[in-house]
């Protein structure tokens, strides 16, 4: 049996296999559930400052008596405590990790300062063994500059691992200019992990009412390949650990991952499309590729394709998009 | 330890204590009591036990009759039981309460004295409604102000279980019950000690037990039943002295020293007014003052009414005594004189003291009450022959009651900062200037009072905060007219009221002005600027709204322009004011998140920079002057009545000015232009398919439609928009939309009902909005000459296609409901199709306060004069009102024509044979008969028989009338069920609208049995846990009434169907209809889609059951709507009254939301199973929303 463990965020894992972030992650039942099935850490859906706000807003909005009417000087009643905000999320933090043995990440996604650092103490407070920052962030303000975007980026991840102690991942999307760069970046300002990449919601058109559909496919392995592409280019040029997350379906994912450097392959889509059982699937099939491969452990194989370790690095350059265009002639 | 002071209201006094000492509590809403029953229900919805340690059981009845039957089964059962309530709830209560007093059974009810319903309803204050039950063996306690109730709650509870007999306790509707003042709060320990638990358990040994068997409610004869009824008196005779020793008890622990009957002034007054409740506390004042200036002058304070206490009444009274005048709070028609009056002549007579006594009416519905008319009052018992039976407060010219008095006296201490400020419901000036009397009342020496001055409109409502603040106590229960501050919180009410009228000489005036301190002066009106010279007034400026923009806050200004009256009034010191208002937004809005906290604290630290005092010029510059009420061309009585009444000048207006019977014009809402939009709908003629939705939607009937031949544009304003009619009969004719500048409320719906998108600009719509005050004037215009174009006739239209429906005129518009109101749709629809033929009976509520509040009324009349005739009888009683008005109209019509077939060979066999078979079921059929009726009586003019004048006087009734009983879910699910179902049973052809908006709406959104589950309420605040009553299925097991469910903004053609079906059915007809409404938490302007959502998710399935079919041999029950699509979550969670629950409590909101969405599963099946039965196949295709006929792509 080959040696799966790996180590993340200076987390010792038994597997490459991480439930990354979504709605699964939401019943304690269900954590249950993917530890057994195999995962080696799970990643809990995002708390959302904006939401939090949002919701507290509509709330004052709704509950704050309009009185202009003698009758009727408010309409609902306004009650003594709302559980409005991160109490629950720390709850549920608190409560995942009696349920669990293995690493709990909380997420957070801020829209302040002071909210992220407010809510990624209270992470902390909770037990979680680290914090992912899911960066989702997408400018539409043309007056806005690539550096000002990256500054906010590092800027945020300095104010984080400067207040609290435990790892710090940053999730992030793929779109800028100098990918590396950002990345070194971020690694400089202290991230403890990047996690490559965000999937960004992409509106799609109704156009026989003629509005705008929120629109999120979930992911498949061709998405990976971007994943693997940059990761296999950051790989030995930045302190951070690598996670993949997108496009991760089938143990042949999870070695394509390792081997362009990612300490561990989160999965998604493919819990969702199905079930949460299928994650013990996988790790059946990577035991199964390990053995067949006959490599002994995870760790051997991390890297053993980044752009530093392959025979033509070229291969992850300009002239390899030349020669895939040519080959179409 | 000493106690704490809090700063609440008489209602929120009254049910802190009631909470603390009861068991069971009974509840129904109505105003000015329902805050006691909403506040008990949340604190035990939130765990908060009694003084016993367990949390009182709150019970919402279906009705005051209910919750008095409710009331007195807690108490026969052993438990300490009450109920709150005010006016026709306490008369509704009056059977029980002889049952509770006759069985000795001590309890006290609660009241917030208020008018009663009689030419006219009243929400506001005085005391018919406890003089209606003084017979009733329960014994009557007022008091006099917040900090009274608090203990008189407590001191009539303890008096009532030594005493065995109930107790009524009552105070001052909005007077008392709404005033904010700074009280004492008794502590547990006060109360523990007032409340004997012996007593308790003597209560309890009396209860009804099967382990100790007793039987009460006997039916006696008039052998025995005499005695028995006697039998009592020793327990009357015992209960004054009883009440004194409570009152005694609780000097000792509180040092506050009470008597039943509590004198002040002079010890040797000859003259002595008498009188009880809040204006007793004016008066106090008066005398106070009055002597302080050399009068010699007493007053007595009634505390305990009834039961009537002669000797303790009689000492009450200095010796010195020459004349006394006594003040009722009530009207007796017919009587000698008023209760209060009659018992104190009464009580001197039988004491054998001969002193002159006159009595006197004031301060009905609220009517002021100030030390002015108090002084008018003293100064009558001076002259040689003083007028009794009068009144005061008015100006009687008919029967010439009233009293002079001089306005111009007052009272108020120089010590005392007094401060008004105007504001809209919506900016949140209230809740901010509550907010402020917490600060200074709570946080400083001084004491504090507020009370609110709140509009008659639902919608734009403006509202006038009345603060006084100071170091002597305060016992001005009357409203500020000389003001040291005063806050105009909306700039343009400058246009409309005169507020600087109560600013004293060297006032401050702050002014919230998107104007500048350099330019606001040329954009103030004549009128003020010379008032700002004049009376040398502090004039400061900010521009709120740039700040709420600025931090977030949106139209709400509360925080600002809280911290403004801060920091120029010199109340505390800049600082300490600033910290304080943070900790009051760190007490109120904390709970709300973190965000919402900031949010404020931000407005607060960006205010003072925006706050700047204003250089008064030493001339009046400006060109114009304040807006008259009314246009000229209005009617005489709308210039002479209404328009006083509009400028919030009613209280000059006479006896003389009123109708004798409440009677009222109607079609008075369109003089009253209130100009309250933002943003008003502007038509774009290009790109619009003349579908008629936003017309239909339009809750305030701004939005119209006309079709015309082109000729009729000669003379046509600049920018009067038309274009070609899209109408195959009308091919040459023109089309206009247009819009109501100044009725609109800008609430948006249109714009979300307009199926079109702008090709180019997909969010442009056929009709968008656009600020109001650049289009105004020019809008305007377009409006009155669009009026003046022809109607169409109708019958050229077919009233069956919702296109067509736009062209109908409304004959209702332009009401008070809310902003977006999804109720007034409905109505609007119902005047378009039958409105010329329709009486309506209106149950109490939002529905008869849009519909026939002061000043203006939105009921109107069309070219001929005719329209709706409108009434609202009561709340319970409208569904029997309504047959009644049937059964009249029916009789009626038999008559004439039993009287057209005996006249007939004087009328002309043809005429009467015509008017005798004509079919009127079409409204050809209609207009004809009237036409052959107007025949008939010019016909009549030459006959003198005493038959042909009876059948002129009801020659009218020969013309089919469309009766239509009109309420909300409160009335009809709730305490009209009774009426409604036996009118449903009755057979009889009335038309039955139920305005579903799952709450009662009106008295501010308490739980109805039309309330779903899961859905919090005020009587809900921890979710209602059982299902909505399904009262269209009910309706539908008599087989004989025509029922359906509809939602104009999930079918509007569905809609439009069954209102026509309804009105077609010659029996009873129920529709109840969805109602998106404000009380359910999120923006009016996604009321349709809500709507829609409600649909899709099941909870609101469209249906029709139509006994018609049966004789066609089909299936009755049409299924309307398509099977349920949506999860019941994504309905519900966009909506606050149930997302709030998932804040308070997730586990019961996860819970009930399962429990829902299987309700409407099982639901379903039933329904699919119904519509499938007698052979009809599958549920039929839904009918949605008429399609807009061409492509929505423009």
């Amino acid at each position: 049996m080959p040696d799966l463990s790996t180590s993340y965020l200076g987390l010792k894992l038994r597997s490459p296999l991480v439930a990354s972030s979504s709605p699964l992650c939401k019943s304690v039942d269900n954590l249950c559930r993917l530890e057994d099935a195999g995962a080696s850490a799970i990643v809990l859906h995002s708390l959302f400052e904006e939401q939090i706000n949002l919701e507290a807003h509509e709330l004052d909005r709704w509950l704050e008596p309009n009185e202009g009417f003698a009758e009727a000087q408010s309409y609902l009643p306004d009650l003594t405590s709302y559980n409005i905000g991160p109490e629950g999320y720390v709850e549920h933090i608190a409560s995942a990790k009696r349920s669990v043995r293995i690493p709990v990440i909380g997420s957070l996604n801020g829209v302040s300062s002071g909210g992220w650092i407010r809510y990624a103490r209270l992470i902390e407070q909770a037990g979680a063994d680290a914090l992912e920052l899911n960066i989702y962030y997408l400018p539409t303000n043309p007056s806005l500059n690539s550096s000002q975007v990256e500054m906010m980026h590092t800027e945020l991840v300095e104010e984080v691992k400067g207040s609290i102690r435990i790892p710090v991942a940053v999730k992030l999307g793929p779109y800028f200019s100098a990918t590396p760069n950002m990345m070194m970046k971020l690694d400089r300002a202290g991230a403890n992990g990047l996690v490559l990449f965000n999937r960004f919601y992409q509106p799609d058109f109704d156009l026989e009412n003629l509005e705008v559909i929120p629109n999120l496919a979930l992911s498949n392995s061709s998405e990976l390949l971007m994943r693997l592409h940059w990761v296999a280019v950051l790989y030995g040029q930045i302190k951070a650990d690598m996670a993949i997350t997108g496009g991760v379906h089938t143990a042949e994912d999870v070695v394509k991952s390792m081997m362009a450097g990612a300490k561990v392959a989160m999965m998604t889509s493919a819990l969702l499309r199905h079930g949460i059982t299928y994650l013990a699937e996988v790790k059946t099939k990577l035991v199964e590729w390990l053995d067949e491969h006959e490599y002994e452990s995870i760790t051997e194989m991390q890297g053993s394709m980044s752009r530093r370790a392959v025979a033509d690095p070229e291969a992850f350059e300009r002239a390899n998009y030349m020669r895939v265009l040519s080959s179409y002639v | 330890m000493p106690r704490t002071k809090v700063t609440i209201d008489g209602n929120e006094a009254a049910a802190f204590v009631a909470h603390k000492i009861n068991e069971v509590i009974a509840i129904y809403p109505i105003t000015p009591s329902s805050p006691m029953g909403e506040w008990s229900d949340q604190w035990s919805s939130e765990g908060k036990p009694n003084i016993w340690g367990t949390i009182p059981s709150v019970v919402e009845m279906q009705s005051e009759g209910g919750a008095a039957g409710a009331l007195h089964g807690a108490l026969q059962a052993g438990s300490l039981a009450t109920t709150f309530t005010s006016a026709q709830g306490l008369l509704l209560m009056i059977p029980n309460m002889y049952k509770i007093a006759g069985e000795l059974t001590p309890t006290v009810i609660h009241v917030a004295a208020r008018a009663i319903a009689a030419h006219a309803l009243s929400i506001f204050g005085d005391h018919q409604d406890v003089m209606a039950v003084r017979q009733t063996g329960f014994a009557l306690l007022a008091s006099n102000s917040v900090q009274e109730v608090m203990d008189f709650a407590l001191i009539a509870q303890a008096a009532s279980l030594e005493s065995r007999i109930p107790f009524a306790h009552f105070f001052d509707g909005f007077r008392t019950s709404h005033e904010v003042a700074k009280v004492e709060q008794l502590d547990v320990e006060d109360l523990r000690a007032m409340i004997d638990d012996e007593l308790v358990r003597a209560h309890r040994k009396r209860s009804m037990t099967p382990d100790r068997p007793v039987l009460r409610g006997t039916a006696q004869n008039p052998d025995v039943y005499f005695q028995a009824r006697e039998a009592v008196n020793s327990y009357y005779r015992a209960c004054p002295t009883i009440v004194q020793s409570a009152m005694d008890k609780f000097a000792k622990l509180t040092g506050r020293q009470y008597h039943l009957y509590d004198y002040c002034g002079a010890s040797d007054a000859k003259r002595v007014v008498i009188l009880m409740g809040s204006g007793a506390d004016a008066a106090q004042e008066t005398v106070e003052y009055l002597n302080a200036h050399g009068e010699n002058i007493g007053l007595l304070k009634v505390h305990l009414y009834r039961p009537f206490a002669v000797e303790q009444f009689l000492e009450a009274l200095p010796k010195t005594v020459e004349r006394i005048a006594v003040l009722d709070r009530t009207k007796e028609p017919g009587s000698i004189g008023e209760p209060l009056y009659l018992d104190v002549i009464t009580a001197l007579r039988e004491a054998g003291r001969d002193i002159p006594v006159i009595g006197g009416r004031y301060g009905l519905s609220s009517k002021e009450f100030t030390p002015a008319m108090v002084k008018g009052v003293y100064d009558e018992l001076k002259k040689a022959s003083p007028k009794n039976h009068f009144t005061i407060g008015i100006q009687d010219d008919v029967t010439h009651t009233s009293l002079a008095f001089d306005p111009e006296f007052s009272t108020e201490d120089p010590a005392t900062v007094r401060a008004m400020f105007y504001g809209l419901g919506a900016d949140g000036t209230v809740g901010a200037n509550k907010n402020s009397i917490k600060i200074i009342g709570e946080e400083t020496d001084n004491f504090a009072q507020g009370y609110f001055v709140y509009d008659s409109k639902k919608s734009g409502s403006v509202t006038v905060s009345h603060l006084r603040f100071g170091p002597r106590p305060i016992r001005s229960s009357y409203l500020i007219s000389r003001a040291n501050f005063v806050a105009c919180h909306q700039f343009v009410f400058l246009d409309h009221f005169d507020m600087l009228a109560s600013a004293e000489p060297g006032a401050t005036f702050l002014l919230n002005s998107p104007y500048g301190p350099d330019a606001v002066w040329e954009h103030l009106p004549r009128s003020v600027q010379e008032t700002i010279i004049r009376k040398k007034l502090k004039f400061y400026v900010v521009d709120a709204y740039e700040v709420a923009k600025q931090t977030g806050m949106g139209s709400r200004i509360n925080t600002i322009m809280q911290t403004c009256f801060f920091a120029i009034s010199g109340v505390l010191s800049r600082e300490e004011a600033i910290t304080r208002i943070k900790q009051a937004i760190k007490k109120t809005y904390g709970k709300r998140g973190e965000s919402v906290v900031q949010k404020n604290f931000a407005a607060v630290d960006h205010t003072l920079a925006h706050l700047h005092p204003v250089e008064v010029p030493a001339n009046v510059t400006s060109t114009f002057e304040i807006r008259p009420p009314v246009p000229k061309q209005a009617p005489e009585f709308v210039q002479n009545v209404l328009a006083p009444i509009i400028s919030g000048k009613g209280d000059l207006l006479p006896v003389s000015a009123m109708p004798l019977d409440g009677t009222f014009p109607t079609a008075t809402a369109q003089w009253e232009k209130r100009n309250i939009a933002l943003d008003i709908p502007v038509w774009d003629e290009k790109i619009c398919i003349q579908c008629g939705k936003c017309v239909l939607v339009c809750p305030h009937a701004v939005i119209r439609a006309k079709i015309y031949e082109s000729d009729k544009l000669a003379g046509s304003p600049e920018t009067f928009k038309t274009a070609p009619a899209r109408w195959r009969e009308f091919k040459e004719w023109k089309y206009t939309l247009q819009v109501a500048p100044e009725d609109c409320t800008g609430c948006g719906l249109c714009v979300e009902a307009c199926p079109v998108k702008d090709k180019t600009e997909v969010k442009r719509r056929a009709i968008n909005m656009h600020d109001q005050l650049s289009l105004r004037e020019s809008e305007a215009k377009n409006w009155d000459f669009f009026l003046n174009l022809p109607e169409l006739d109708r019958t050229l239209l077919s009233t069956s296609q919702v296109k067509d429906v736009q062209i109908l005129q409304p004959l209702f518009e332009f009401s008070g409901a809310c902003t977006g109101c999804g109720e007034t749709p409905y109505i609007k629809l119902m005047t378009q199709l039958f409105g010329d033929r329709a009486v309506i009976a209106n149950a109490t509520g939002c529905s008869s306060i849009y519909g026939g509040n002061l000043p203006t009324t939105p009921y109107a009349v069309n070219g001929e004069g005719r329209g709706p005739t409108w009434n609202n009888s009561l709340f319970e009683d409208n569904a029997e009102f309504g047959l009644g008005l049937r059964l009249s109209i029916d009789k009626q019509t038999e008559y004439a024509r039993e009287l057209v077939r005996k006249l007939a060979p004087e009328l002309g066999d043809e005429l009467a044979a015509a008017i005798f078979n004509a079919d009127q079921s079409k409204e050809k059929g209609i207009f004809e008969q009237r036409e052959r009726v107007t025949a008939l009586k010019k016909k009549l003019e030459g006959m003198k028989s005493p038959e042909a004048q009876a059948l002129a006087s009801i020659a009218d009734m020969l013309v089919k009338k469309s009766v239509w009983i009109v309420g909300g879910d409160g009335w009809a699910y709730d305490i009209g069920y009774g009426g409604l179902d036996h009118v449903l049973a009755s057979g009889r052809n009335v038309n039955i609208l139920v305005l579903d908006t799952e709450v009662y709406s009106n008295t501010g959104g308490q739980m109805s049995k039309a309330t779903p589950k899961g859905a919090v309420a005020k009587f809900a605040a921890g979710g209602k846990a059982t299902p909505k009553k399904d009262l269209a299925l009910l309706a539908t097991t008599y087989g004989n009434v025509y029922v359906a469910r509809v939602a104009m903004g999930a079918g509007d053609m569905h809609t439009l169907k069954a209102f026509l079906e309804a009105e077609a059915y010659n029996g009873p007809s129920l529709i109840i209809a969805y109602s998106h409404c404000i009380a359910h938490g999120y923006d009016m302007v996604h009321g349709l889609e809500q709507q829609k959502n409600a649909v899709a998710c099941g909870h609101w399935p469209l249906f029709r059951f139509n006994p018609e079919l049966v004789q066609l041999g089909k299936n009755p029950f049409v299924l309307d709507s398509k099977p349920p699509t949506l999860p019941l979550d994504k309905y519900i969670y966009n909506e606050t009254r149930y997302s709030m629950l998932r804040h308070s409590n997730p586990q019961a909101a996860q819970r009930l939301l399962e429990e829902a969405q299987a309700d409407i599963k099982a639901r379903w099946k039933l329904y699919e199973a119904r519509a499938s039965q007698n052979g009809a196949t599958a549920p039929k295709a839904a009918v949605e929303n008429e399609p807009a006929k061409e492509t929505p792509h423009a």
